[in-house]
């Protein structure tokens, strides 16, 4: 993650204004002031506010915020379906904003892809040549790509179906076939902007397992655009909260829900089950000098829910053990301060 | 694309309640009213019938310059003999293929038995087999009227006219839909296309293209072009965007996402356009037959000459009929476009192919004989039911005239007296400058600085034109014929919208009130109500009242079901459902249905000039006829396109702010 | 089960197919119908094409129907009719695309624009017939009211013709667009109170006058002979101060009647030099009102087509046909 050869995206200083002569803004004191005021002033929007992280290789990187925060518009810009006002989004070391029309169009077709919250399916084309339309476009022959289209609709669980059209299929099976095609090109990274909010909530579910399949089966780096936390906390290497524009805080999920950095990242995160999320690290306290450290040993990977029953049925504080390192003991008290969402944090 | 993208999003900017707006306008009109009747007859730039302007007059001595160099300039030589010998040929081919003998053959190549097959065959293999079987059926009925060789005549011409207009229309309306710029750009001239009444450029396009079928095509093409054009551009805009978006992200080139994204899911509409483009083709029909394009038109103008009711109407049935059958057929093609591309073939559909190549066989059979055989060639018998048809409408024409005839006149004489009269006066006796400025700032009030620019060119290109006083005659004519559209098209629509059988009785006969040329009621129509404006207003809102109509009856359709449940079960009446929660709810399609009304009245302006309207519509049929009037039935033409532009940015502009204030509300 | 099915359907359909070509055997072959104008211009070749203007009123279609008629049968042309406007068929001059114009009414300004201008036209000679504009009331009127056939009696009827379209005066129906009327100025020249109402189209006269007599019902208007309504019902001239020469120069001023019109012929400079049979036969064609509305009935009222129209007159005048075509 910090290996500076495994970044494969890296975005810097990245700014969307919508109006007039929007460069004019960026550098300069108007870009400080408040989207309402900016709009009063200038007639102009900010989609996106001076934006800044770094993907690693394989890494799920999600965006959350809630709708109008900025996160599609920050996802069309890194695949320039929308241009930046101003920054550098780089690829594997190679600037993306730089690529002319016909490099960016190569960089498309084989290098990244893209997920769609309505989907984007063709309604007049087949399954099969819905998923085969990036190998078309790129000049593929029939039986290649037809090949192909079969391998990836196995991958997404689609056999049998191959030769549907989209109006045919229920809204889960569609975005499988969003899945298919935006895999069929073998791209380095994957885009998906809200691929599950206009599903029916049981079907997200088996959707976003079917991510994480994927993504353990073909190890793409993913960008994934969301405004459901829990979507957020379930797929994401790491999260970053998305706020009128900006990066409010970047991290992994136990660092969102345990360590928030403002009232509003807190307000997200207050009403999600913590014990889900947090690890024993987290809550690990130094042991004192009255402690018992005779008690069961647990690793600090583990999450709170799945140590419970051990920790309140030890009677005596359990240490968190990295190795031979002594972490910190937890005894019922901190076990049912997270599960009962106590009222510190 | 999600509302995200579109980042800046609409906060409700405050705006002026409606009801002050309402107000304003009130008082302008007030304002105007009070002034008209202080200042009455001051101003009123009247001009005698044969006193020309010398803007008029330059127009005049334009056209004639042009006749004078056809044969000297190279742009003629070269370029409009070209284009004229292209379509010509074209023309006669279709001629000698299905209406007209040539040289060498007495009749055409293939005769009615395979014209009849083929057809068939086309409407079964891209639509459906009852759609074919009604084509089928209304041919033969063609035949049996007695005018298969003048309906193909029609039909060769219409469908040489429907070709150049697709090749053209669907191109630019692609690029239309591609590039907004493009659209905007081109949106003027295609509303002028739409409004200029065809008599005013009748005798250009002849004098730059001859008499033949070169000018008849590019007559009618002038006013199928726009249709094509404009649904081929909506058909690219509807696209979902979420495809288009989709496309490029995976590196398609502009020319890949419309070849393969946005042109096979534009197609439904594309074909809609189709079914359009021929509709507007065929509605020329009757005009281009002043400058001798043959056909059902030239027996409609030649009845007219002799005041024959049965035989007008006998051609005027042909042509509804072949446009039934063409509008129906291309209906069924577009439905089938759109179940074909979007769903597996089925079986039955599968066998459809078998019998798709047995068809194919029958048809070359069919049209081996029709090119061999005389009773295949020609179609038989002497038109029986024509004449029936012709003795029936005389006799029924003739019984109306004599029974009705005072209530018809009692008819006239309300409306002239009591509506027609008033406003008439009201508006010409005005000064204009009180006019003007009064559209001005109701302009300014709706729309702001952009309606009220609008306002002033239009303005000034009548006063510049000569013919304000004319224009306001025409314009008070214009606002009856529309009030009385625009009642019958919420009363009968309303009708229509709530009960599916009345629509299935009435749609045809409003179809055939759209279709049937306005020729072939004119005479009965002179015969009721004498040679008055009420006869012009009454052709004008038999023309626009089924487009009224179906646009109201498709709003009330259109109201969610759940509104009106929601409705009932608070415990509304029928008349309170209706006036308070489907009307309302189609506020919109009644919008649109004035706004069409007023267009569609004012396409038959001319046409009312035939029949006693007087105004602009005069001028325009005496432009036609009388050499140095030219320039200005020119300018009377010109005027009306004016008047149109104004009365749709005016109407569409209400039909906003309407919708804004709605909107306000509702959030 | 389906496949069955299909075979079956494409069985019947075969036999149909069959049939059908079995059955046109027996009928008459197009090749042994050929074609009557083709064959008969080449036996006088020296007419070949003839491109007739046809005006819309029913009295040029009879000439039209007659002289085509003629053309045909006794010369072997093949006539083309155009059915154009005025205007437009003298600007078929120009273009090459009209041969002849067979019922001119004056036209002042085509004459010096294609005659005297462009010369790609001339004078053909009269037809003969006289064209009489004017006045016209329905005959119920005249007889009803014998002084209303002299302009100086008209006001004291004037409220009798008024209607909803001509405010306080009496409604004076003016109806061709095609034809320049001075009835606004006569009718303010001899302070008449009228109103000059436009109905715009010839049909929307003949209707006023048609209803006018049916429903008697006072109606008073611009009309013209010869013309086929004439002999359905015979309208009564109203008198006006007669024309001298010149009474009608200025347009501002006039306040007489309108001069007889001697109508004319007018032809393409071309077709009057090419030597064709069909120029001959328009230069001497002649003949007399009656005759013109005798055909002119037989197509509007007894609806005949123009063909069988003129077989009959010309079966039933073989010397003025002969004349025509001598010389």
């Amino acid at each position: 993650m910090t290996d500076q050869l495994e970044t494969t995206i890296s975005v810097k200083g990245l700014w969307k204004v919508y109006g007039p002569n929007p460069e004019r803004i960026v550098g300069t004191e108007d870009a400080l002031l408040s989207r309402a005021d900016l709009r009063e002033k200038t007639g102009c929007t900010v989609a996106v506010r001076d934006v800044s992280f770094d993907v690693s290789d394989g890494e799920v990187f999600v965006v959350m915020g809630l709708s109008g925060s900025g996160k599609s518009t920050l996802v069309r810009c890194m695949t320039r379906l929308v241009e930046p006002t101003a920054g550098q989004i780089k690829l594997e070391g190679e600037d993306i904003l730089a690529a002319n029309t016909q490099r960016l169009r190569e960089l498309r077709r084989t290098r990244f892809s893209m997920v769609f919250q309505h989907f984007g399916l063709l309604p007049h084309r087949r399954v099969i040549d819905n998923v085969a339309y990036g190998l078309e476009i790129n000049g593929m022959s029939k039986n290649d790509r037809y090949a192909r289209a079969m391998e990836v609709i196995s991958l997404v669980g689609l056999e049998g179906n191959e030769a549907n059209y989209p109006s045919e299929l229920s809204g889960g099976m569609q975005q499988r076939v969003g899945l298919g095609r935006a895999l069929a090109s073998n791209p380095d990274v994957m885009f998906f902007d809200e691929p599950f909010s206009a599903l029916d909530p049981l079907i997200r579910r088996d959707m976003q397992q079917e991510v994480i399949r994927l993504h353990e089966e073909v190890n793409k780096t993913m960008v994934f655009i969301t405004h459901d936390l829990a979507e957020a906390l379930k797929l994401g290497d790491r999260i970053a909260i998305m706020r009128d524009g900006a990066l409010v805080q970047v991290g992994t999920p136990e660092e969102l829900v345990a360590r928030p950095v403002d009232d509003y990242v807190a307000n997200f995160v207050r009403d999600f089950p913590k014990s889900h999320i947090l690890t024993l690290r987290w809550i690990a306290r130094e042991p004192t000098s009255v402690d018992d450290l005779s008690g069961p040993i647990l690793a600090p990977d583990m999450i709170v829910r799945d140590a419970a029953r051990q920790v309140l049925e030890a009677g005596r504080p359990v240490r968190v053990m990295n190795g031979e390192q002594l972490l910190g003991v937890v005894t019922s008290d901190e076990i049912l301060s997270v599960i009962a969402g106590g009222p510190d944090d | 694309m999600t509302s995200a993208t579109l980042a800046p999003e609409k906060l409700a900017t405050p705006k002026t309640p409606k009801s002050l707006l309402g107000r304003k306008n009130a008082i302008v009109g007030i304002g105007w009213f009070i002034l008209a009747i202080l200042l009455k007859g001051r101003s009123t730039l009247p001009l005698n019938r044969s006193s020309l302007t010398s803007v008029q007059e330059s127009l005049t001595n334009l056209s004639d310059a042009i006749d004078r160099n056809r044969n000297s300039n190279p742009f003629f030589l070269n370029v409009i003999n070209k284009i004229r010998s292209s379509i010509n040929a074209f023309v006669n081919l279709l001629q000698d293929a299905i209406s007209q003998g040539s040289a060498t053959r007495a009749v055409p190549q293939i005769g009615w038995l395979g014209v009849v097959a083929v057809i068939g065959l086309a409407v079964a293999v891209f639509a459906s087999a009852r759609a074919a079987l009604l084509a089928v059926v209304g041919f033969v009925t063609l035949g049996l009227l007695g005018l298969w060789q003048e309906s193909m005549d029609t039909l060769a011409l219409t469908l040489a006219a429907v070709v150049l207009a697709l090749l053209i229309g669907i191109p630019l309306g692609v690029l239309a839909g591609l590039y907004p710029r493009f659209e905007k750009l081109i949106t003027p001239i295609l509303d002028f296309a739409q409004v200029m009444p065809t008599f005013v450029y009748l005798t250009p396009v002849t004098l730059f293209f001859l008499i033949g079928p070169a000018s008849a095509t590019i007559v009618t093409l002038i006013y199928a072009i726009p249709p094509a054009l404009r649904i081929t551009t909506v058909a690219i805009r509807g696209v979902p965007w979420s495809t288009v978006e989709a496309a490029v992200s995976m590196g398609s080139t502009r020319w890949q996402a419309l070849r393969k994204v946005q042109l096979p899911q534009a197609k439904r509409t594309i074909v809609v356009g189709i079914n359009q483009t021929i509709m507007a083709a065929l509605a020329m029909v009757t005009i281009a037959a002043l400058i001798d394009a043959p056909g059902l038109g030239l027996v409609v103008v030649k009845a007219l000459e002799t005041l024959d009711v049965g035989r007008s109407f006998k051609a005027g049935l042909a042509i509804v009929i072949m446009a039934v059958v063409l509008d129906r057929s291309t209906t069924a093609a577009a439905e089938r476009v759109q179940k074909d591309s979007m769903q597996q073939q089925t079986t039955a559909q599968k066998f459809g192919v078998a019998s798709k190549w047995i068809g194919l066989l029958l048809t070359l059979v069919a049209i081996y004989i029709s090119n061999i055989y005389l009773w295949a060639s020609q179609f038989p018998g002497s038109g029986i039911l024509g004449l029936k048809v012709a003795s029936i409408a005389d006799s029924s024409t003739g019984w109306i005239q004599l029974h009705l005839v005072n209530v018809t006149n009692g008819i006239t004489d309300l409306f002239s007296y009591g509506l027609l009269n008033p406003i008439q006066s009201l508006l010409v006796n005005a000064p204009w400058y009180t006019t003007a400025a009064a559209i001005f700032v109701i302009g300014y009030l709706l729309k702001g600085f952009r309606l009220a620019l609008i306002v002033v060119v239009c303005v000034a290109t009548i006063l510049i034109s000569g013919l304000w006083s004319d224009s306001m005659v025409t314009l008070a004519s214009t606002l009856v014929a529309a009030l009385i559209t625009v009642v019958l098209g919420i009363v009968v629509g309303t009708w229509v919208g709530r009960s599916l059988p009345v629509d299935r009785v009435l749609r045809p006969i409003l179809d055939a009130g759209q279709v049937m040329p306005a020729f072939v009621y004119l005479v009965p129509f002179l015969g009721l109500f004498g040679a008055t404006r009420f006869t012009a207003i009454m052709a004008a809102v038999v023309y626009a009242s089924p487009a009224a109509i179906k646009l109201v009856a498709d709003g009330v359709r259109g109201v969610p079901e759940s509104i009106t449940e929601a409705a009932i079960s608070a415990g509304s009446n029928t008349w309170q459902l209706i006036t308070k929660v489907q009307l309302p709810s189609a506020r919109r399609a009644i919008a649109l249905a004035i706004n069409q009304g007023l267009i569609y009245v004012l396409a038959m302006v001319v046409v009312g000039g035939l029949v006693g309207a007087g105004g602009l519509g005069y001028l325009v049929v005496a432009g036609f006829s009388q050499e140095n009037l030219k320039g200005k039935g020119l300018a009377a033409g010109v005027a009306i396109v004016m008047l149109g532009i104004l009365i749709d940015r005016i109407t569409q502009a209400i039909a906003d702010r309407r919708d804004v204030h709605a909107k306000a509300v509702a959030t | 089960m389906v496949r069955k099915g299909a075979k079956r359907t494409s069985l019947v359909l075969l036999i149909a197919a069959a049939s059908l070509v079995l059955a046109a055997c027996g009928g008459a072959k197009v090749s042994s119908t050929s074609s009557a104008a083709a064959s008969s211009s080449t036996s006088t070749p020296a007419c070949g094409t003839f491109n007739l203007a046809v005006n819309p009123w029913v009295g040029y279609e009879a000439d039209a129907a007659v002289v085509a008629y003629v053309a045909q049968t006794k010369l072997g042309c093949n006539v083309v009719k155009k059915n154009l406007s005025e205007e437009i068929s003298w600007q078929g001059f120009a273009t090459g695309e009209v041969d002849a114009i067979l019922e001119n009414w004056g036209h002042a300004d085509l004459t010096k624009k294609y005659i005297t201008e462009q010369k790609v036209a001339q004078d053909a000679g009269p037809t003969g017939n006289q064209g009489i504009i004017g006045w016209y009331v329905d005959p119920w009127l005249a007889q009803k009211y014998p002084d209303i056939l002299d302009y100086k009696n008209l006001n004291k009827y004037a409220s009798m013709f008024k209607t909803s379209e001509s405010g306080s005066k009496g409604a004076f129906l003016d109806g061709d667009p095609s034809y320049v009327t001075n009835d606004e100025a006569i009718i303010k020249n001899l302070g008449l109170n009228f109103k000059v109402v436009y109905t715009g189209s010839e049909a929307a006269l003949i209707t006023a006058f048609r209803n006018g007599e049916t429903q008697k019902k006072p109606v008073i208007g611009y009309f013209y002979e010869p013309q086929w309504f004439l002999s359905e019902v015979p309208l009564k001239h109203v008198a006006l101060p007669p024309y001298t020469p010149g009474c009608d120069a200025d347009p501002k001023t006039v306040a007489c009647d309108y001069p007889p019109y001697p109508l004319n012929k007018v032809v393409s400079t071309k077709f009057a030099t090419s030597g064709s049979p069909a120029y001959n036969l328009v230069k001497n064609f002649n003949w007399t009102n009656d005759d013109q509305n005798e055909v002119a009935k037989y197509i509007a009222q007894d609806k005949m087509t123009d063909d069988q129209a003129a077989k009959k007159w010309v079966d039933a005048n073989p010397d003025k046909v002969a004349a025509w075509l001598a010389g």
